[in-house]
């Protein structure tokens, strides 16, 4: 259930579905997405889920909050429906040119590199939600000796394919863009593909992510 | 093919195809874009005849100069926007809000925008470029809609498909008001921020500065001081949310926004001021009133029945 439904200015609904991040209440959050989509509510121009909270955005010109929250709050949520998920594998690779913050992280979580990457390769990742960048997936859940903050002063330019660690996060950046987590490795795949209409992102809310250490030889062959 | 097109003798600083913008995407990281000032938008398509969801030129400050070859076409610029009409023996200045005769070989020199950021060109044909997510929108952060989602570059050739058959000349009388005041509803996070800073937010001015673009709008002013918490969860962000980061200072997403965001959000810009709000200058002044709900979705109507006037006078 909803914690709470408020307003989020004249033309959003914010929906609060708790504090803390965990992959049950995130489940939640997917499911009431799923439903909301299925449901075709007039007026509904945008559904943001994350972590905990799902944003519903719609058209003033023809509805309302009052509207649209009646609406959620009749809706019949399919709970048993379970949401598809895949398990993706994704190439990284942390030669010293791709990792530009492993000396920081060494010094904050005080481990050496190898431990680091043992420890990086050795989680299964749990996609929480896409977005702030197109396709851009955010990944838990770090270990508590892997949490390290974000930089001081963000980065103007974080190449593509980036993979970046924060908090219990891992993310990837799947275009170049402005950002301030710490990068540990480059991947060699298209993370977003704006071609493809249909389905544009490798990794969807739900899916389960492992990454693979590859050598600068295999990375450069995706490229080939 | 019509063989008519436009020439970007200069392109301008930022030129872009732009119609209403693309829904369902914030889920996977894509934000609405579309015309930053929609009812400028919309005035420009109706004085041309076109639908009024055609895409049309937007610029920012200065805009494109433009070479016409091909048979007669109508075309119309609006916002507060100062440019010249050359044809083979004359050179005049145009007027905003009114249609013109464009012939094979004239140009049209957009020279800028005054004390205003965006303007819009309007031609009365069809654009022979492709939509993708359903927008002819480009987000260039993302590489995303027509002309590969890049911005206009010199040289660029605007070709046309099917120019209107209606080339009647059309004219309304409008200025653009200027506003200081945007009206604001309070955030979700406004209890994060001390009593100074939310005295603060609403009494005290800020400037616009110039790192501000289609994504966003950053102020400078009195510090908004943050006594909860500087972060939150990452979180869904909307057109219009005021953000605060550790710094205190504000920022509003606009039209090309990061979807998600982890900063707390202070207010929400009430839809009826987001046109005036993005047109807003860097080093102007800006002061947010606070406003509730109610009124903001009354005055957004207002503002929607005053845009829906304007068009039937066309």
């Amino acid at each position: 259930m909803i914690n709470k439904i408020i307003n989020l200015g004249d033309s959003a609904l914010y929906c609060d579905f708790g504090q803390e991040v965990s992959r049950e209440i995130n489940s939640k959050v997917i499911k009431y997405f799923n439903s909301i989509r299925k449901s075709n509510i007039e007026g509904v121009t945008n559904l943001t889920p994350s972590y905990n909270k799902l944003i519903i955005s719609f058209n003033l010109s023809i509805t309302n909050s009052k509207k649209i929250k009646k609406e959620i709050e009749t809706l019949n949520i399919d709970y048993e429906n379970k949401i598809i998920n895949k398990q993706i594998q994704i190439p990284i690779c942390c030669e010293n040119s791709f990792s530009p913050d492993i000396k920081r992280l060494e010094k904050k979580l005080n481990l050496k590199k190898e431990q680091i990457l043992e420890n990086f390769f050795n989680t299964k990742y749990f996609c929480y939600m896409t977005g702030f960048i197109a396709g851009m997936p955010f990944l838990g859940d770090l270990e508590e000796n892997m949490r390290a903050d974000r930089l001081e002063t963000p980065r103007v330019k974080v190449p593509k394919g980036s993979i970046g660690l924060t908090e219990q996060f891992a993310n990837i950046y799947t275009f170049e863009s402005p950002g301030g987590w710490n990068i540990i490795g480059n991947t060699p795949l298209n993370v977003f593909d704006s071609s493809n209409e249909i389905e544009p992102n490798l990794i969807n809310p739900g899916d389960t992510v492992i990454f693979k250490e590859i050598t600068y030889n295999e990375y450069k062959k995706y490229h080939e | 093919m019509s063989n008519s097109y436009f020439e970007l003798i200069r392109s301008g600083i930022n030129t872009t195809y732009q119609d209403k913008g693309r829904n369902n995407l914030y889920h996977i990281g894509i934000p609405y874009s579309g015309a930053m000032d929609n009812r400028n938008f919309l005035l420009a398509n109706k004085l041309v005849n076109n639908n009024l969801n055609s895409p049309v030129i937007e610029f920012a400050y200065q805009g494109p100069h433009l070479k016409f070859t091909g048979d007669k076409i109508s075309i119309a610029i609006t916002g507060d926007v100062i440019f010249k009409i050359i044809k083979k023996n004359s050179e005049n200045i145009g007027n905003c809000y009114e249609s013109y005769q464009i012939e094979n070989g004239d140009e049209i020199d957009i020279i800028s925008t005054n004390k205003t950021i965006y303007g819009y060109l309007a031609v009365g044909a069809q654009i022979d470029i492709q939509p993708q997510w359903k927008s002819y929108s480009i987000n260039t952060k993302a590489s995303i809609g027509s002309n590969n989602g890049k911005k206009l570059e010199n040289g660029h050739i605007i070709e046309l498909l099917k120019l209107n058959s209606n080339k009647d000349k059309k004219k309304i009388e409008y200025i653009n008001s200027k506003v200081e005041n945007i009206r604001v509803i309070k955030g979700t996070n406004f209890n994060y921020f001390s009593d100074e800073g939310k005295k603060n937010f609403f009494e005290k001015k800020f400037i616009v500065s110039k790192l501000s673009d289609r994504m966003g709008m950053r102020l400078q002013g009195n510090r908004i001081d943050n006594i909860v918490n500087t972060n939150i969860k990452s979180e869904g962000l909307i057109k219009g949310v005021i953000q605060v980061p550790p710094d205190g200072n504000p920022i509003i997403m606009l039209s090309d926004h990061g979807t998600i965001g982890g900063y707390p959000k202070i207010g929400v810009v009430a839809s009826v001021d987001y046109d005036r709000l993005v047109q807003i200058t860097p080093g102007s002044n800006v002061k947010f009133k606070e406003i509730e709900l109610s009124d903001a979705e009354t005055l957004f109507k207002l503002y929607e029945m005053d845009t829906n006037n304007l068009l039937n006078q066309i």
